[in-house]
């Protein structure tokens, strides 16, 4: 049974007025903090993707004394890096017919109608001053011949809105942000600490006042006091161990966060993106994303024919079934990423899924390479078609690509008000470890414009007001302060009990064991009986993992045994969380289905009367007994609907 | 497949190093050369022993964190292509594989594998950007950048900074990595205002990290996983040259001295 809170209703602290003029508004009616008076703040920065490391570089720009952590080894190589296909705006440099209004409905809907919609409103209008500061610091966008930018299609939208630079986009976006950032490093502003990893946070007084790390070259546990927290951590896809996020993504800052009382919403609103590389063996490490943006040619296929074993080149056209264009053919192949997940999943499901596992489906390439060439084709896609080369030994100018959905962006995240403050004062939470633009599907190239967003637009606004509001200044607290001896004590602990556990199975075994009953159960799809017993298979494997878990090694020097020790305990209590938020939605909706409800063409089917609101989870002291908070969702500007891509 | 892995062991930065040989067994070849090093360290792990230190994390060659030579060359023998994405089937079934880490004075071994390339952070932070606050831009189809230059822009930008250059060259220069920003950055329209300061800050700095000089052997682009050409090391020194001429010019008639 689930514990729902008394006086539920959480205030988002969204401004007054019509959704056009409420930021302008906002902007107009919050404190400032005077130039001369900024040096005097201290601000804890928790990663350098693209909003952390914008929050940091901007921030350091407006004066504030920033303190960056990271654990790569360099900010530039956060998993914002890995982003591949573009960036959305609503310039309507195409004159299409974009708006910000259209993105603002697009991204509400995308989102099936499940996030705020003054934040989307927000992070559509900041859009365009996105492309104008990356493009200002050097971003090396693809141009028109002109010298105009370019633009291409992604999923969801019926315009053309997608900024990028070729299939790196991610990569030079965060280039750009980590530039701005060492500048700062440079002047002083920032300084950095790469290789930490935030082991909690600290309390003083009921605000968030430093953190706790582990320095990861030479073991030691480290305290940095501030006058605010910033987490910008990224999301939690590697609770299902393959996914597309790079191997050291992990949940370990948001949910020591959560433990010191930041709730945790929405946590089983992940999403499962359509173009992936197939699963080729027990001993892989990570699943490689394709870009979206190969669905602009790329057309999805399966024979028609169940189990029809015949390569691609041999199956005639007549006998091929482009199911997403057959299905929803206003949208075709650019249908959002849960639709066009489940609708493979469904193809694979019924046995017309093809390569040697019957789990893949085609992205075929042919049609475009006759209509455009080879040339153009190497020009839009050549890395990627490359990547898929190197990885399959396959060519894409050759042979349709194998494609099957995998875990990528998790929409949940710890909840934050308007001002991206979660429920913990002076924690404020940025990018996609906060849950907060999305709603229940992101749409393509909208997390690359979120993260930014946060970094450059909102932060350095709302932050301000917080220090100003909250007098910190008059309060200064130090690491000589009790909580953080406390804090750090208990970190050293618990690194203490992993790094001398000398169980039987390995880390790694754990976190596979604990990726399969997630994937199998709050995968893709879901159902009541599933997901319970999902909740009794993790909290046995926690038991076994704090009994059986072999870790070794030293807790004095580089140990990667125990860093992941430390993140797969955390995912094992997240994962529960995951399933017991999936259990208690008895609706389906953008990412998160379930089986009960669906329509008669197996879409998903929400339950606006009684599930229009955030799930936000308080925890309890007990990973099996999360409190549940509820946000209504208001919709006056964009009225609910069946979203229909038909 | 069946593999004899020699890898280098070293306990810490001071501590003395050397190749310490595991065989390894049931190899797929579609696996990457770091998945036969998990398989190495989960056999270590269960044997008590301490794993392979080594660095990796988005395993789709984008990020740079990973970086080894394996058998004598940086990220191994493929063209264009980064050690996570390396896969076993281009190696003979049996054979050894040596497997040590970037090796440079000016890359600090931290354990076995694992390096500190926190050079390359202070070499941008002496330049690699463009100073424009946020919220200070102008529309960004105010500037104009012919298609061509830009992407001879991005063809410089794709650099992942992992530091097989510096690893490959005989001089363990770091020549191609500066010359790749300062290349990209003085093309685009952009980079114009400081385009002097950069080149300079940013050599003197790289000097400073104790990096050697280019002597033309290629190596780095031989072995530059996102293939950045030879051609942005020769930009550099024509962009050094200029600068060094024009920034005295300039900041003598800035008054500045």
């Amino acid at each position: 049974m689930i514990k729902v809170a008394e006086e539920p209703i959480l205030n988002a602290n969204i401004p007054d007025g019509p959704i056009e003029t409420k930021w302008k508004t906002h902007k107009a009616n919050i404190k400032l903090v005077s130039p001369a008076n900024k040096r005097k703040y201290t601000v804890i920065v928790v990663g350098t993707g693209l909003a952390g490391g914008s929050a940091a570089a901007s921030l350091g720009e407006l004066g504030y004394n920033v303190l960056n952590f990271c654990i790569q080894d360099t900010p530039r190589r956060a998993h914002s890096v890995a982003a591949q296909g573009g960036i959305n705006a609503a310039k309507n440099y195409q004159n299409d017919g974009d708006s910000v209004w259209r993105l603002f409905y697009d991204t509400v809907k995308g989102g099936d109608f499940r996030a705020r919609e003054a934040n989307v409103y927000r992070l559509a209008e900041m859009s365009a001053n996105i492309i104008d500061q990356c493009a200002a610091q050097g971003v090396p966008f693809a141009r028109e011949y002109g010298g105009t930018l370019a633009n291409r299609s992604f999923g969801g939208a019926q315009v053309s809105r997608t900024f990028y630079a070729r299939g790196q986009t991610g990569q030079q976006l965060l280039l750009g942000c980590y530039s701005s950032l060492m500048r700062q490093v440079d002047a002083g502003r920032v300084k950095l600490f790469p290789r930490r990893e935030m082991l909690d946070l600290v309390v003083v007084d009921g605000r968030a006042r430093g953190i706790v790390c582990r320095n990861l070259v030479t073991g030691a546990i480290e305290s940095y006091a501030a006058d605010a927290v910033l987490l910008a951590t990224g999301g939690y896809s590697t609770v299902f161990f393959l996914s597309t996020n790079a191997v050291n993504c992990n949940v370990t800052a948001a949910w020591r966060c959560h433990k010191r009382g930041a709730f945790f919403a929405n946590p089983c609103y992940t999403q499962i993106h359509p173009t992936c590389i197939p699963l080729a063996g027990a001993s892989q490490s990570k699943l490689t994303l394709m870009s979206e943006s190969l669905r602009n040619d790329g057309r999805v296929w399966v024979p028609k024919n169940k189990g029809d074993k015949r390569p691609p080149s041999q199956i005639p056209e007549d006998e091929r079934d482009y199911f997403l264009e057959r299905l929803y053919p206003a949208f075709g192949n650019l249908v959002p990423r849960d639709i066009a997940s489940r609708a493979a999943k469904r193809m694979c499901d019924t046995g017309y899924g093809v390569g040697n596992t019957g789990y893949a489906v085609y992205l075929d390439f042919s049609d475009a390479i006759q209509r455009l060439g080879r040339d153009v084709v190497r020009e839009r896609y050549g890395n990627l078609f490359d990547m898929y080369h190197e990885i399959t030994n396959e060519s894409p100018y050759e042979t349709p690509m194998r494609i099957y959905p995998a875990p990528h962006y998790t929409m949940g995240g710890l909840w934050v008000d308007y001002n991206l403050m979660s429920t913990i004062p002076g924690l404020h939470v940025l990018g996609e470890a906060n849950f907060s633009d999305h709603g229940a599907n992101r749409l393509g190239a909208s997390a690359l414009m979120q993260g930014l967003a946060d970094g450059y637009f909102v932060i350095p606004y709302t932050l301000g007001h917080y220090l100003a509001d909250s007098g910190v200044l008059k309060n200064k607290v130090t690491t000589d302060h009790p909580a953080f001896k406390e804090a750090a004590a208990a970190a050293a602990e618990q690194t203490k009990r992993l790094v001398g556990a000398r169980g039987k199975k390995t880390v790694r075994e754990f976190h596979w064991e604990l990726g399969r009953i997630m994937w199998d159960h709050v995968g893709m799809s879901r159902n009541a009986k599933g997901l319970e017993g999902a909740i009794r298979d993790i909290r046995a494997l926690r038991e076994d993992f704090w009994k059986n878990v072999s870790v070794g090694g030293s807790d004095g020097d580089f140990n990667k045994n125990l860093e992941f020790a430390g993140r797969v305990a955390d995912f094992m209590e997240l994962g529960e969380l995951m399933a017991i938020d999936a259990l208690h939605r008895n609706e389906s909706c953008g990412g998160h289905f379930r089986e009960e409800y669906q329509t008669p063409e197996g879409e998903a089917m929400r339950d606006d009367k009684n599930f229009c609101y955030v799930g936000a989870w308080q925890w309890s002291g007990n990973a099996s007994e999360p409190v549940l908070h509820k946000e209504d969702l208001e919709f006056d500007y964009v009225h609910l609907a069946q979203r229909s891509y038909k | 497949m069946k593999f004899n892995i020699k890898v280098w062991r070293q306990a810490g930065p001071n501590a003395k190093g050397g190749f310490k040989s595991y065989a390894v067994d049931g190899i797929l070849p579609e696996m990457s050369l770091l998945e036969m090093l998990d398989v190495l360290n989960e056999q270590l792990t269960k044997q008590g022993e301490e794993p392979v230190a080594f660095d990796s994390d988005c395993r789709e060659g984008i990020c740079g964190t990973c970086g080894l030579v394996v058998n004598g060359m940086a990220h191994g023998s493929r063209l264009k292509c980064t050690t996570c994405e390396l896969r076993m089937r281009h190696f003979e079934d049996g054979a050894t594989v040596t497997i040590e880490p970037f090796r440079a004075k000016s890359f600090p071994i931290i354990k076995d594998l694992v390096v500190d390339r926190s050079a390359f952070d202070r070499i941008i932070a002496a330049g690699g950007y463009i100073s424009v606050n946020a919220g200070s831009a102008p529309d960004a189809n105010a500037v104009l950048v012919p298609k061509d230059i830009a992407e001879k822009a991005m063809d410089s930008a794709a650099c992942i900074g992992c530091g097989a250059c510096v690893a490959a060259c005989p001089n363990a220069s770091a020549s191609l990595f500066v010359s790749a920003k300062i290349t990209q950055f003085a093309l685009l329209p952009q980079g114009q205002a400081e385009r002097e300061r950069r080149a300079l800050r940013m050599v003197e700095q790289m000097d400073k990290e104790g990096f050697g000089n280019c002597s033309n052997h290629a190596e780095c682009e031989a072995a530059c996983p996102k293939g950045i050409s030879i051609g942005n090391i020769a930009t550099m020194r024509r962009e050094y040259m200029r600068a060094a001429a024009r920034y005295e010019e300039r900041a003598e008639a800035a008054g500045a001295g």
